[in-house]
């Protein structure tokens, strides 16, 4: 495998996190919603899973920068292809955003600008990133349409978000973030807002972009049995913190408890067991 | 024996829009019955459509064989109670759990509401202390438990449930799911329960129906599912998609 350019490149890290913490102000004091993350990613799809309150989400805005104002982050390292990203000015920050980093997030209707067509929220993330004539954007767009398997990207192009179904919409958005070609994606529940069998043509379509461009992917998401079969590696958070890593293969092997007990806690299709295992939670895994 | 409920030929209409196109449907006293579809299928309708919050167009619904009209009296309400998805929605956010369960009793003329709110917390596994709580100062999970609580005050003998866990951790999903099938065991219910979510039926049911664009595909027992002896495309498509994502080299 070393004549493979993916797999040499994979040994240098696309992102060093360590020690991240995100502090919340709020009237009752300071609120750490994430609290000493470390990990590290190369090109590679990494799954990070927990519950709501486990600080996946903010994990994924701090990297992306949208942490809000009002929020206090601090880590050891927070470094995207050696550019500390904690220390470059806004404006930088900005220029990484959508050109090198991108961001998927859970619901279409919310996260596509309702009253612009797709074609122009596609062409208008081009643009900013880099110089193309009008009709050469216009192209590039409907070809990326096509690549998320848009059947009639013409069409689809001149529509507006309202009109399109949830898949359609979240295609839409996987088209907008891949157009200016970054290196790393953060997807946060990119299917959680859609139908099963949507939800697998959606997760088909990203996985062979991200296969075939060689990127880094974060995929951010409550559902460890669906994370499981879609990443290489699996990172477990409870109550800000990661209490396992492994990968998604060994899911089965899982060591600490509350992994198990989120694994075991889900209804099966032929296992019949009444009641359903619960979880029993320790204040020792928060500590 | 007469059924808990039976649903004939029923049509509901929005406008132009057909969201039922004549499904029927029989439930028996007791049973657990599952309705499964992707988004549109009418499996939400049909539910509403038996707790008189959707327009009927044409066909019949019948409730321990009493054939409904057009409202729905008191009566009817006593006997049948629902449990909607979003537990942020469906409780009033400026009433305390007192309150809110207060209502139905209210409505309903009973005089002895004190033990009855202080039974129906405890059957749903939320102590005396939460009673003078607002919603918003409950989580997720217990406030589905609320709105089981306000469901079974009444004690009612039939129970709609709209994907009563979709919103919830699946850590506290399986707490609810265990509730509901516990309540049902001791109060002998009937459970109508619409799901997008195959384990959660198959776990939960004995039968099924799976719907599509408002029309019923295929009845199925549970053991049916779990055995995979489907007979439809759509519900073979459904039961690969819930085995997760599979990589096509």
């Amino acid at each position: 495998m070393s004549g493979d350019p993916n797999q040499q490149r994979s040994k240098s890290a696309l992102l060093d996190v360590e020690d991240l913490r995100v502090t919340f102000p709020t009237r009752t004091g300071l609120i750490e919603a994430v609290r000493g993350v470390s990990f590290s990613l190369g090109r590679e799809r990494l799954g990070i899973v927990g519950e709501s309150g486990s600080g996946k989400s903010q994990t994924g805005r701090a990297i992306m920068g949208l942490t809000p104002p009002q929020a206090r982050i601090s880590a050891d390292k927070l470094a995207f292809d050696g550019i500390d990203l904690l220390s470059v000015s806004p404006r930088e920050r900005r220029s990484l955003r959508g050109k090198r980093i991108a961001m998927i997030l859970q619901d279409p209707k919310y996260s596509l600008d309702p009253v612009m067509s797709i074609g122009r929220q596609i062409v208008e993330t081009l643009r900013t990133h880099e110089k193309v004539g009008k009709a050469e954007a216009r192209d590039r767009a409907l070809a990326m349409l096509e690549a998320v398997q848009i059947r009639d990207p013409a069409r689809v192009f001149d529509l507006h978000p309202h009109e399109v179904s949830g898949g359609m919409g979240q295609r839409a958005m996987i088209a907008m973030m891949l157009i200016a070609g970054p290196e790393m994606m953060i997807a946060d529940e990119p299917t959680s807002a859609l139908d099963v069998t949507v939800q697998l043509d959606v997760l088909g379509i990203l996985d062979r972009l991200v296969g075939e461009r060689g990127m880094g992917l974060i995929f951010i998401s409550h559902d460890l049995r669906l994370v499981s079969s879609f990443c290489d590696r699996v990172i477990v958070m409870y109550a800000g913190k990661v209490v396992e890593q492994l990968k998604a293969s060994e899911l089965g092997r899982a060591q600490h408890p509350y992994t198990r007990g989120l694994l075991n806690c889900m209804p099966k299709i032929g296992a019949d067991r009444h009641p359903l295992p619960v979880l029993d939670r320790k204040p020792e895994w928060a500590a | 024996m007469t059924s808990a409920i039976a649903v004939d030929g029923l049509e509901v209409i929005f406008d132009r829009f057909r969201a039922l196109k004549g499904v029927s449907l029989d439930v028996q006293p007791g049973e657990s019955f599952g309705l499964v579809g992707e988004s549109g299928s009418g499996k939400s309708t049909l539910l509403r459509a038996i707790a008189g919050l959707a327009p009927v167009a044409s066909g019949s619904i019948t409730v321990n064989g009493k054939t409904l009209g057009a409202r729905r009296d008191k009566a009817f309400y006593r006997e049948v109670q629902m449990v909607f998805q979003d537990p942020y929605g469906s409780l009033h956010p400026r009433q305390t759990v007192d309150r809110l369960l207060q209502e139905p009793l209210a409505i309903h003329g009973f005089a002895d509401g004190e033990k009855r709110i202080q039974r129906a917390l405890d059957e749903v596994g939320l102590g005396n202390g939460f009673r003078f709580r607002y919603s918003h100062q409950l989580s997720g999970g217990q406030r589905q438990r609320v709105a089981i609580a306000r469901a079974l005050i009444l004690e009612p003998s039939i129970l709609l449930l709209d994907e009563p866990t979709s919103a919830l951790d699946a850590s506290v999903q399986a707490e609810v799911l265990n509730l509901l099938e516990e309540v049902r065991r001791r109060r002998k219910l009937t459970f109508l329960m619409v799901s997008h979510d195959l384990a959660i039926i198959t776990h939960m049911c004995e039968r099924l129906m799976v719907m599509q664009s408002g029309e019923a595909v295929e009845n199925l027992a549970a053991a049916d599912l779990v055995e995979r002896r489907v007979t439809k495309d759509y519900t073979r498509n459904l039961l690969r998609a819930s085995d997760g994502f599979v990589r096509t080299a």
